[in-house]
């Protein structure tokens, strides 16, 4: 294969029927207290990622915040609370590399009218803890969230929880996958145009 | 209503005849009054003249497939349970106990021979009797009387698994009142195998506007290139020099073969397909933008089933129409969207996706590869295109706040000698931008308003 096809952001190679079998098995049955990870220190270096995750959203710095995710991601709002099965069913959002490169040149458009005027947001993550991965260079990390958002005059809230899936990457870590499971995925949402 | 002894026929229900506005002057050829979207008295009335006084979306059969399946619904907004029940007849419920009014069944769907009501334990069969009520001897009346089994739509047919319900005695049936609108649909239903679709999950999105604001975008081919303009931009992202996505809307979208139409009865159609040579097969796929899982899936469909791959391809991709069938149900590409009017200024739409069923085989074994494509293309455009359109909607709602500034305007195409054509069979045909589907779609809404429906309901006896 050429560079062109093995480039995540041009070709979507990678998402095939191990990555989906991966995803469904990765993010089932992985919140158990025997796969926590109690270490402060590892626990701070999840904690610390998605803080500045959070600040490069509410700052609106989107080419960084690409940055913090692998080259082969994911980016998963599921339809249903527990996650459903992305083969059989339509997510909210199902974002691979190029597609959620899309989705940060749509909004950098100026004509991505949901998003005009842009939403002010505060993304506040707390209750962040650490668990196992498949195997030592993958790191669960389940967190909650509320999004305090303002847009045209008016305020709202969205809450729910992120499970971010971590790969090791020299001596940091970055986003493989972000799960981000709102309390009102399985209703109508208004707008739901910005990056939860 | 007490005299009437044989309830299986229908009950009438009165009619709130609502407010009394001259309808012609709130409607007019090439304008409508901003009243019809701000005026909460309207939208009142509409929940009967329009959301039972003529066929209703309901339900689609795929997700009640078996014996004692229900989904939740509304018909405007009265809750609804629609069911099949033991015997495998479609029904629509409504949601409210007979006893005090709360409604008998929270969950959106699953499978149940009755549904007991939580606050004082009243049961009913999924066929809509009253099974039973705790304590009988502390009632001196007769359970039998049909007086107690749940309110049902009196009217519920199904088309191509398509459920709808109507309360008004006098409308045609069914597919009468589908008319040509039927042949768009049989042809977007039998491109898959077997004629078949599953609802699935969906992309539930809601507007703060009028739910006619949905209705009126779905056949309009003049917003495109602005209100999608992000979209637009996006798509031609990584592929400049093709033509994906909605790129043939670039240009004079006049000047395409594509075309918008009115079927009458409220129904209208934007068909994009003439836009495409479709004498091969993967002429669809060569459209699609792209999605995630694209070039992996699509060469292992050509490595399994050679030649015979570019037709699989095109069952992940979209099907270039909007069907619209008035008043909440639009087909667009492989979505049914079902649009919910929830207040006068509040609206649901929910744009449920469809894979493919394969029961024969006839794709290899390649179903799922198609479907895990086909969930990916769908999200595509309420993640990238219907939030605008939603946004817009809203800044419509809120701009027709204003009282002095009376009119929307619909008149493109109004006046223009041989733009329209209308066929033997009263189809109207006009250029894409052209606003005829709104207009005539509008005298149906109109004469709908004037009328006042023959409505009834019906309860088991």
């Amino acid at each position: 294969m050429s560079d062109t096809v093995k480039d995540p952001a041009r070709s979507s190679y990678y998402v095939d029927e191990s990555f989906y079998a991966d995803l469904v098995a990765g993010f089932s049955d992985w919140q158990r207290d025997d796969r926590a990870i109690v270490d402060a220190t590892a626990r701070d270096e999840a904690r610390v990622l998605i803080h500045r995750e959070a600040r490069l959203l509410d700052r609106n710095q989107l080419q960084d915040w690409l940055g913090l995710f692998a080259a082969e991601c994911l980016y998963w709002v599921p339809a249903t609370p527990e996650g459903g099965d992305p083969r059989r069913e339509v997510a909210v959002s199902f974002d691979d590399r190029r597609r959620l490169e899309d989705r940060v040149y749509r909004l950098s458009t100026g004509n991505a009218w949901s998003q005009v005027p842009r939403s002010r947001t505060v993304h506040l993550v707390s209750n962040v803890e650490l668990f196992r991965g498949k195997d030592e260079a993958t790191r669960m990390v389940r967190s909650n969230f509320v999004i305090h958002e303002f847009r045209a005059g008016e305020t709202r809230h969205l809450a729910g929880w992120y499970g971010h899936q971590l790969v090791r990457s020299g001596k940091d870590w970055l986003i493989r996958v972000k799960q981000v499971t709102l309390l009102e995925c399985d209703q109508n949402i208004r707008n739901p145009s910005i990056i939860f | 209503m007490s005299d009437l002894r044989n309830y299986s026929e229908p009950l009438a229900v009165p009619f709130e005849a609502g407010p009394q506005y001259d309808w012609d002057q709130l409607v007019q050829e090439d304008r409508v009054h901003r009243l019809i979207y701000t005026d909460p008295a309207i939208f009142r009335a509409e929940m009967s003249r329009i959301f039972a006084g003529t066929w209703v979306y309901l339900a689609h059969e795929s997700q009640i497939p078996n014996p004692n399946d229900f989904v939740a619904s509304q018909l405007g907004l009265r809750p609804l349970v629609v069911t099949r029940d033991g015997q495998g007849q479609l029904r629509a419920l409504f949601n409210r106990c007979t006893h005090r009014g709360a409604r008998i069944c929270r969950a959106q769907k699953g499978n149940a021979k009755s549904f007991a009501c939580a606050y004082h334990g009243w049961t009913f069969a999924n066929s809509g009797k009253l099974l039973g009520v705790p304590w009988p001897d502390g009632y001196a009346c007769d359970f039998k009387d049909a007086k107690f089994n749940l309110v049902q739509v009196s009217r519920v047919e199904s088309y191509r698994g398509f459920i709808f319900g109507t309360m008004n005695r006098n409308a045609p049936v069914l597919r009468d009142w589908l008319g040509p609108v039927a042949k768009p649909i049989d042809e977007w239903i039998d491109r898959n195998p077997g004629g078949k679709v599953r609802l699935c999950e969906a992309n539930r999105l809601k507007f703060k506007g009028n739910w006619k604001l949905a209705y009126d975008n779905s056949a309009d081919g003049y917003h495109v290139v602005f209100s999608h303009a992000s979209l637009l931009a996006m798509e031609n992202r990584l592929h400049a020099a093709d033509e994906k996505g909605m790129s043939f809307y670039q240009g004079k979208p006049d000047d395409a073969p594509m075309y918008v139409a009115y079927f009458g009865n409220g129904h209208h159609f934007k068909d994009k397909r003439p836009n495409i040579d479709r004498s091969q097969p993967g002429a669809l796929w060569r459209i699609e933008g792209v999605f995630p899982g694209m070039e992996h899936f699509a060469a292992e469909l050509r490595a399994k089933l050679g030649d015979k791959a570019e037709a699989a391809l095109d069952l992940a991709s979209s099907e270039p129409v909007n069907i619209n069938v008035f008043p909440n149900l639009s087909i667009l590409g492989n979505h049914i969207q079902v649009i919910d009017p929830v207040s006068v200024d509040e609206t649901n739409t929910t744009w449920y996706g469809t894979a493919i069923v394969d029961e024969a085989n006839a794709l290899g074994g390649t179903a799922e590869a198609i479907n895990a494509m086909r969930m990916r293309t769908m999200e595509g455009f309420p993640n990238f295109g219907e939030v605008d359109d939603a946004a817009n909607f809203e800044e419509i709602q809120k701009g027709l706040q204003c009282p002095e500034d009376e009119w929307v305007y619909m008149h493109r195409g109004l006046g223009i000698p041989g733009r329209a054509k209308t066929d033997a069979a009263g189809t109207i045909t006009a250029p894409a931008t052209d606003e005829i589907f709104m207009r005539e779609y509008m005298k149906e809404w109109k004469r709908l308003m004037k009328s006042e429906p023959d409505l009834a309901v019906r309860r088991e006896v």
